[in-house]
């Protein structure tokens, strides 16, 4: 329990006094996860979205695809994006590897199967007497959708929270496709580990509170759109 | 399977379409409201045929449909209502001043700033109604809109909508399964069974002289006797059912096998011997089987030879001392009782 107050004590001078590199830890850590999880929203709804209303041949095979990935292991995800953007990789050219947009991209093949198997199965949760009677009472195809995702947004939101949550917490991708890089790649997760590994339990402690903290924010913030206001 | 090889909407008119369960009726609707493709054939809207799938948009924003479950968007009523209108690019301002005289007109003025999920049954299908009639369709589909209301709630409802269809002049089809809906909204009937229409007319016609048995049995003309004609002669049809005479008005050759079909508000019930005078032809001593409760009414099931149901009132059934086991003397006219032709059938 002591650890614990000492860890707690650390987190707060740690921000009170601005620590330039948790500082800058903490504002990479939002900066990869939040372009991870808008790049997973601006995939992963749209899809998720069609694959509820659309039927197609192999339909089943591509939602099994989509519920596989949701629980795909982060260092396998971590993996096969280091074998892409290593040097003697398909995309070695592009010098990824190490650098904070190659944890974006491992971030958000971890995220985006999450947000689009959760959005599909909010928006097929929606009767199909609701899409029936928009049709007829005249809805187009595109206000059809957006009648449906108004109708789905509290289990939309939760599909944000869930991609978010998802990728705020991992650690192996991070790792493994940035290299905890100080000052380029270290992010809060990865940090934690290092501090850890090297016995500095009190700020290893000190950014899990930071990273909790952080989570907690974003997250009481999307519960605040997400629930319905009562008068 | 739907097989109906035409059937039309007059400008102005309430069709209603009855059918027990599975006949196809919700099926002829959202054919009908361009909710899903026949197989064959083809639906117009005034004429016209629509092709395209941009055709078929246009031709869906000029209907609109009800269906038993309001699935109300989101939000507030007066939010939900709207929607209609917003699908065909009303702007908010316009669509709330179109929708607030509807909102009126159904009883929920009042509601209209609350939250759609706080509504109760027959409120949210009064605010579906408001949404569907205040896009002004040019046809408006109704499937079994009183469904899922009790008793009250749908009587009241269909006490509102009855009037404000015929001030409106909106052409209507109305699906359900009850035949008093059909009967105070109706201005046609149309008798759907197993996808097939059984008989289209005016709702005199439908319940007063069904098509064939099964048209009768589903109007409630709960007693239909098979026999053959014995006679004819004078406008009158006598036919031996058993071994009683069943006299009908109607004309059928003899040795003709046919049905008789008589409402069982249409017998009436007399005590046992009473052999006075009468302008009812049809007369059958019997003895009484059951008495059945149906609200303010009661069901007298009789054995006169063969079976025959009576519906009379509570106070009848008390003054006549109508009990299981009694004797009694059933008697309905030749006029009341309805001669189906078994054409086709041996």
């Amino acid at each position: 329990m002591t650890l614990f107050w000492e860890g707690l004590e650390q987190a707060a001078r740690l921000v009170l006094s601005r620590d330039a590199e948790v500082f800058g830890i903490t504002l990479l850590s939002l900066g990869v996860t939040g372009a991870a999880t808008c790049l997973a929203l601006l995939v992963g709804l749209p899809l998720g979205t069609a694959l509820a209303l659309a039927r197609f041949p192999g339909r089943g095979l591509v939602i099994a695809l989509v519920n596989t990935g949701m629980g795909l292991p982060p260092v396998v995800v971590g993996l096969l994006v280091s074998m892409l953007l290593w040097r003697a990789g398909p995309f070695g050219a592009l010098e990824l590897l190490y650098t904070p947009a190659a944890i974006v991209i491992a971030q958000f093949l971890i995220a985006a199967p999450v947000v689009t198997g959760l959005t599909l199965a909010a928006v097929q949760a929606i009767p199909d007497a609701f899409r029936l009677q928009m049709q007829a009472l005249g809805a187009s195809r595109v206000q059809l959708v957006a009648v449906l995702i108004r109708e789905a947004r509290l289990p939309l939101l939760a599909a944000v929270m869930a991609g978010f949550g998802a990728v705020i917490s991992e650690v192996g991708a991070s790792l493994m496709v940035g290299g905890n890089i100080r000052g380029h790649t270290r992010v809060l997760t990865t940090a934690t580990v290092l501090e850890t590994s090297k016995g500095n339990f009190d700020r290893a402690l000190a950014l899990s509170v930071i990273l909790l903290a952080l989570s907690f924010g974003v997250n009481w913030a999307l519960t605040w759109l997400q629930q319905p206001r009562r008068r | 399977m739907l097989d109906v090889p035409a059937l039309s909407l007059e400008a102005g008119e309430i069709l209603a379409v009855i059918g027990p369960n599975g006949a196809g009726k919700s099926t002829l609707l959202r054919v009908s409201a361009l909710l899903e493709p026949p197989t064959r054939g083809t639906v117009a809207l005034k004429g016209r045929v629509p092709g395209s799938p941009g055709e078929r948009l246009l031709a869906r924003r000029r209907m609109a449909a009800v269906f038993s479950t309001p699935s109300l968007a989101r939000g507030s009523v007066a939010g939900s209502v709207r929607l209609a209108l917003t699908f065909r690019g009303v702007r908010p301002r316009e669509a709330d001043r179109r929708v607030r005289p509807w909102l009126e007109r159904l009883g929920i003025g009042e509601l209209s700033a609350r939250p759609v999920a706080t509504l109760s049954g027959g409120e949210a299908q009064r605010a579906s109604l408001a949404r569907a009639l205040a896009a002004e369709p040019d046809v408006l589909f109704l499937d079994e809109p009183f469904a899922t209301l009790d008793p009250p709630t749908r009587d009241r409802l269909l006490d509102d909508l009855g009037p404000l269809l015929r001030a409106s002049g909106t052409t209507t089809m109305l699906v359900t399964h009850a035949r008093s809906e059909a009967l105070r909204l109706g201005d046609r009937i149309a008798v759907l069974l197993d996808g097939r229409l059984a008989q289209l007319g005016l709702p005199q016609t439908v319940f007063g002289a069904p098509a064939n048995e099964a048209v009768a049995r589903l109007v409630g003309m709960e007693n239909v006797l098979a026999g053959t004609v014995a006679e004819t002669r004078d406008g009158l049809v006598r036919i031996a059912v058993s071994a009683l005479t069943v006299t009908v008005v109607g004309e059928a050759a003899p040795g003709e096998r046919v049905l008789v079909g008589v409402r069982p508000e249409d017998v009436l019930l007399e005590p046992a011997g009473g052999g006075g005078p009468s302008s009812a032809q049809n007369r059958f001593e019997g003895r009484v089987v059951a008495v059945t409760p149906l609200g303010p009414l009661q069901r007298i099931a009789l054995d006169c030879g063969w079976a025959l149901n009576a519906l009379v009132t509570r106070p009848a059934v008390t003054a006549l001392g109508l009990a299981p086991g009694q004797a009694v003397t059933a008697t309905f006219k030749a006029t009341a009782a309805h001669l189906i032709r078994r054409v086709g059938l041996t």
